[in-house]
């Protein structure tokens, strides 16, 4: 039985961030009552002209350079022609023979090594809008979203399985949201995502047959799809069948992908230059300008994480993960230095908080400032570890300022020695016979009068003074 | 004294400004006038007379406004350009119920200078074909020979303004659109630089190609027109930043034509010329001689692939363009069909015209997969090729002089049922379209064997309007002066 490899490449929708429209100056809010956010332009009336907005440029101009392409000097819009309901002008504004930019590649982590995958293009297009199925065989068109504008990004097929496919996905999305150009959600559907999938006896230079797999709208239904997909096109080639050539819809409730029956195939999109907008093309200044803007992209924050702070590679894909996860890291670091115990404590305890709050490290009602402020009474033995956990729930939610907090709730560490020396002395005398028993060699007792000191003082005594005062008492 | 119906634009507007014409009193008179008119050439397809009235009474109340230099004017628009509130139906039953919420730019700003709206005029459906015959609506005849053509698609404009219904109108050039109906209604035509009017509002046909412009009765009074509407709008990313000069200042500067070179390109003054046309343009020639100019012989080589290029690339693009009327959002639906492809086809087979649905088809066809290169993209090489024997021609000369059309215009139904026939009317204007260089048209005098008038185009060299305009104001000096068209003035 041979052995049998995928080869994948993946088109990625990118929806990005601006404030107005690809071609008119409507709002691109998502939400909005039903056509509020159209015009005569993104409405597809008679008369109307699009005029491109320089900020999306922008923006797919920085991506292309983020992924190392090579931007081009002009760059044609084309129409894309066919009929539907939420296409109001009959055509799709997008690019086709010249792109924004070609030949780039992606350099992403997977399972502890590197990889890198080609871009082949990168195109710029207005999106549709959404057709609404209502009861009685009623349909409704809702054109806010038709034109807000999307980035193709098309890979090469350098992708062999579906996790790295997902590893693909997940580092475009970072850069994405590291350029702040996207917000880069799936199930908002501002993050798309179609793959085309073949496989191939191992060693063989030549591609399989391929299908087009979409409607995955999340990473784990792409890992789903992709599995699916691969196992039933060696299948076919083991059963001595032929793939065919095809677009198939991934069904989340079967997790199987399913034929679309060639309807997709039969379009003829009579691709043309669009004779209302002319060639794009970007001046050298812009595109200095706009390179000098780009921040740190997520790979060199990564490394430069390992490197500076000297954090495992788990700790540091955590808070490279999220752009503004790293930034909160480096804020935190900022104030009080000691990289891995901050790192601990956002990968342990900020992260189950925010996670809870379904939010990001942006919109954490605790300043970093603040994070690193608890950390420092920690540092200064003014309140334990334990009691720094066990407040920080409310600390993080209230955004409340750690050390007002817990000298009036009196949460201070205990570290009076005479006082401490008393609460010693009470627990040995309520414990004559673990007290014996710890003098006869049961050192392991020591830590049960430790918990019944806690107890006493409400978990507020210094411990480490505990100790010394246990020993003292207990002799030895 | 002359008939208010009668005056120039420039005579109205000092009139106006001056108070010796009341606002009211110009646009009832033209009223009138269509009203004695219409009936005999129906040009016009919606009529705005109680909005246009209660304005004019506004502007008399109001005063003259110096600033505005259209004040008080009344206008017609051709039904493809879009006007705020007033029905813009492109000839078509796809638009019958269309209103636009939104004025095209060249309206806008002919309203910003003071102009009334008085009435849309008749068309070819969605701009496509030469004799106004393709309207869904009227028929419109030629004010010389009610049983002939008023040239198209602009016919209602330029019937309209040769009738004096109004000092003025404005259509649309795709392929001779203004230049071609004023040649065969008797007046002065323009067709600017593409990118020097905005095309914003502008009902899209050939959208590399459509340009608005004026129809006047003398070259004065459309530079004072094209002055108005021309100039960048940031609504038209193919509107041009060029800076507008001062038409009418221009017009003052010479006299004569001494020292301009006139082109003649040989594939304009060959064989296929009628006699009348041949005759009458040749006179002129003539008198522009006279005047000082130095006729130079020129040739435009590309010329025979000019006008099969015109049509694969117009009516792809137009393919395109009328792909947005589907029955979906505006305009006409067919309600009996409740599956999608099914509403979709019946509303196309029904709200559009024959001679659309003929153009649209065959704009698929050579935009389809495996045909656009030996269509499309040959014909956009072959519009480089004419455009490169145009601006060749042009380094030699100021401007280049042809007949407007081969022809005098034909008779209604004359060529309704062949289109071939129909495409070749145009094979004087198409080829200029296909440069986005100007052209105008100018009356050269009435045909000796038809009585017909004979239209004179000039060419001229990119955001060379100002030079067109003043060959030609020194031109129509010398040339025979048209009376006001029989066929409405018995
Ligand atoms: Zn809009």
């Amino acid at each position: 039985m041979p052995d049998y490899e995928a080869v994948i490449g993946l088109e990625v929708h990118a929806q990005l961030k601006t404030r107005s429209k690809l071609f008119c100056a409507c709002s691109t809010v998502f939400g909005e009552e039903p056509n509020r956010n159209t015009c005569p332009v993104c409405a597809g009336m008679p008369g109307a002209l699009p005029v491109v907005n320089k900020k999306a440029v922008e923006y797919g101009v920085k991506l292309s350079q983020a992924l190392d392409c090579q931007v081009n000097d002009r760059s044609v819009f084309a129409r894309k022609n066919y009929f539907y309901p939420d296409l109001p002008k009959g055509y799709q504004i997008s690019q086709y023979e010249h792109p924004l930019a070609e030949e780039g590649q992606l350099e992403m982590p997977v399972n502890g090594s590197m990889r890198q995958v080609r871009i082949v293009r990168i195109h710029m297009e207005d999106d549709a809008g959404k057709s609404i199925h209502g009861a009685e065989n009623t349909s409704y068109v809702d054109l806010n979203r038709t034109g807000v504008p999307l980035l193709e990004i098309v890979s090469g097929p350098d992708i062999f399985s579906p996790d790295e496919a997902v590893a693909y996905l997940k580092s475009l999305r970072n850069i994405l949201i590291y350029l702040d150009i996207c917000r880069g959600n799936m199930q908002e559907g501002n993050f798309r995502c179609d793959a085309n999938v073949s496989v191939r006896p191992r060693g063989r230079p030549e591609y399989g047959t391929r299908t087009e797999v979409k409607n995955m709208n999340s990473f784990r239904f792409v890992h789903k799809a992709l599995t699916y997909e691969i196992n039933r096109q060696i299948e076919l080639l083991e059963d001595g069948e032929q793939v065919v050539q095809e677009t198939r819809l991934f069904d989340e409730s079967s997790g199987q992908t399913k034929s679309m029956r060639g309807k997709e195939e039969a379009h003829d999109y009579r691709y043309f230059p669009d004779p209302d907008l002319v060639p794009l093309s970007i001046s050298v200044r812009d595109r200095e300008e706009w390179s000098r803007e780009l921040p740190e992209l997520p790979l060199s924050k990564w490394r430069r994480f390992l490197r500076d702070y000297a954090l495992p590679e788990e700790a540091a894909d955590i808070l490279t993960g999220e752009k503004d996860m790293a930034d909160y890291f480096e804020r935190v670091v900022a104030c009080f230095g000691e990289p891995q115990t901050v790192g601990n404590w956002m990968i342990s305890e900020m992260l189950r908080e925010l996670n809870e709050g379904n939010i990001s490290a942006s919109e954490s009602p605790l300043a970093p400032e603040q994070l690193a402020e608890l950390l420092r009474l920690i540092q200064q033995e003014k309140i334990s570890s334990k009691i720094a956990k066990q407040i920080f729930p409310e600390i993080f939610a209230r955004g409340l300022d750690p050390e007002t907090y817990v000298e009036e709730k009196g949460y201070l560490q205990i570290t009076d020695e005479s006082r401490l020396q008393e609460v010693v002395r009470e627990v040995i005398a309520e414990n004559p016979d673990e007290a014996a028993s710890y003098k006869q060699g049961k050192k392991k007792l020591m830590s049960f009068f430790m918990g019944q000191v806690m107890k006493k003082t409400q978990g507020q005594a210094n411990p480490k003074l505990v100790d010394q005062l246990l020993r003292s008492e207990l002799g030895g | 004294m002359t008939a208010i119906y009668q005056m120039s634009l420039t005579e109205m507007s000092h009139r106006l400004q001056s108070r010796e014409l009341g606002v009211e009193q110009a646009v009832s008179a033209c009223l009138e006038r269509m009203e004695a008119t219409e009936p005999d050439i129906g040009c016009l397809l919606h009529l705005e007379r109680e909005t246009a009235l209660q304005r004019a009474r506004e502007m008399d109340a109001a005063g003259p406004d110096p600033e505005q230099p259209l004040w008080g004017v009344p206008v017609v628009i051709k039904d493809v350009l879009a006007t705020k509130d007033v029905p813009t139906t492109c000839g078509s039953r796809m638009l019958e119920s269309f209103v636009p919420f939104y004025d095209a730019e060249a309206v806008d700003r002919l309203k910003r200078a003071g102009a009334i709206i008085l009435a849309k005029s008749n068309m070819d459906e969605f701009a496509m074909g030469s004799s106004t015959e393709n309207s869904a609506f009227a028929l419109t005849r030629n004010p010389w020979d009610t049983e002939r053509v008023p040239g198209g698609s602009s016919g209602g404009s330029a019937a309209s303004t040769a009738a004096g219904q109004t000092p003025l109108s404005l259509g649309t050039d795709t392929g001779g659109s203004i230049r071609q109906p004023a040649a065969f209604c008797g007046c002065v035509g323009i067709k600017p630089t593409y990118g020097r009017v905005s095309r914003f509002g502008l009902v899209a046909y050939g959208s590399s190609l459509d340009q608005a412009g004026p129809f006047a009765r003398s070259v004065e009074d459309a530079a004072r027109v094209l002055q108005v509407i021309a100039g960048k709008d940031a609504k038209d990313s193919t509107s041009s930043p060029e800076p507008v000069p001062d038409y009418i200042a221009a017009l003052a500067e010479r006299d004569d034509l001494k020292g301009i070179r006139l082109g003649l390109p040989e594939e304009y003054w060959g064989e296929g010329l009628e006699s009348d046309v041949d005759g009458v343009c040749r006179s002129a020639l003539h008198k522009a001689q006279e005047l000082g100019a130095e006729l130079v012989p020129v040739s435009l080589p590309h010329s025979p692939y000019a006008i099969a290029a015109y049509y694969i690339i117009v009516m792809a693009e137009a393919s395109s363009n009328l792909a947005r009327y589907d029955g979906v959002r505006y305009g006409y639906r067919d309600t009996s069909e409740k599956e999608l492809t099914r509403m979709y086809f019946a509303t196309r087979s029904k709200g559009f015209g024959r001679e659309v649905q003929r153009r649209i088809v065959l704009g698929t066809y050579v935009l389809s997969a495996g045909y656009y290169d030996a269509y499309y993209k040959k014909a956009a090489q072959v519009r480089r090729l004419v455009r490169e024997d145009y601006q060749r021609a042009l380094q030699d000369c100021d401007l280049l002089l042809a007949p407007a059309a081969p022809g005098v215009p034909f008779r209604l139904g004359e060529k309704v049922e062949d289109p071939l026939q129909m495409y070749l009317t145009d094979i004087f204007t198409n080829p200029l379209n296909l440069t986005g260089l100007p052209g105008l048209s100018l009356p050269a005098g009435l045909g000796p064997e038809t009585g017909l008038p004979i239209g004179l185009q000039l060419f001229g060299p990119s955001f060379g309007e100002e030079k067109l305009l003043q060959v030609a104001y020194v031109l129509e000096g010398a040339l025979p002066d048209l009376p006001f068209p029989r066929g409405v003035d018995k």
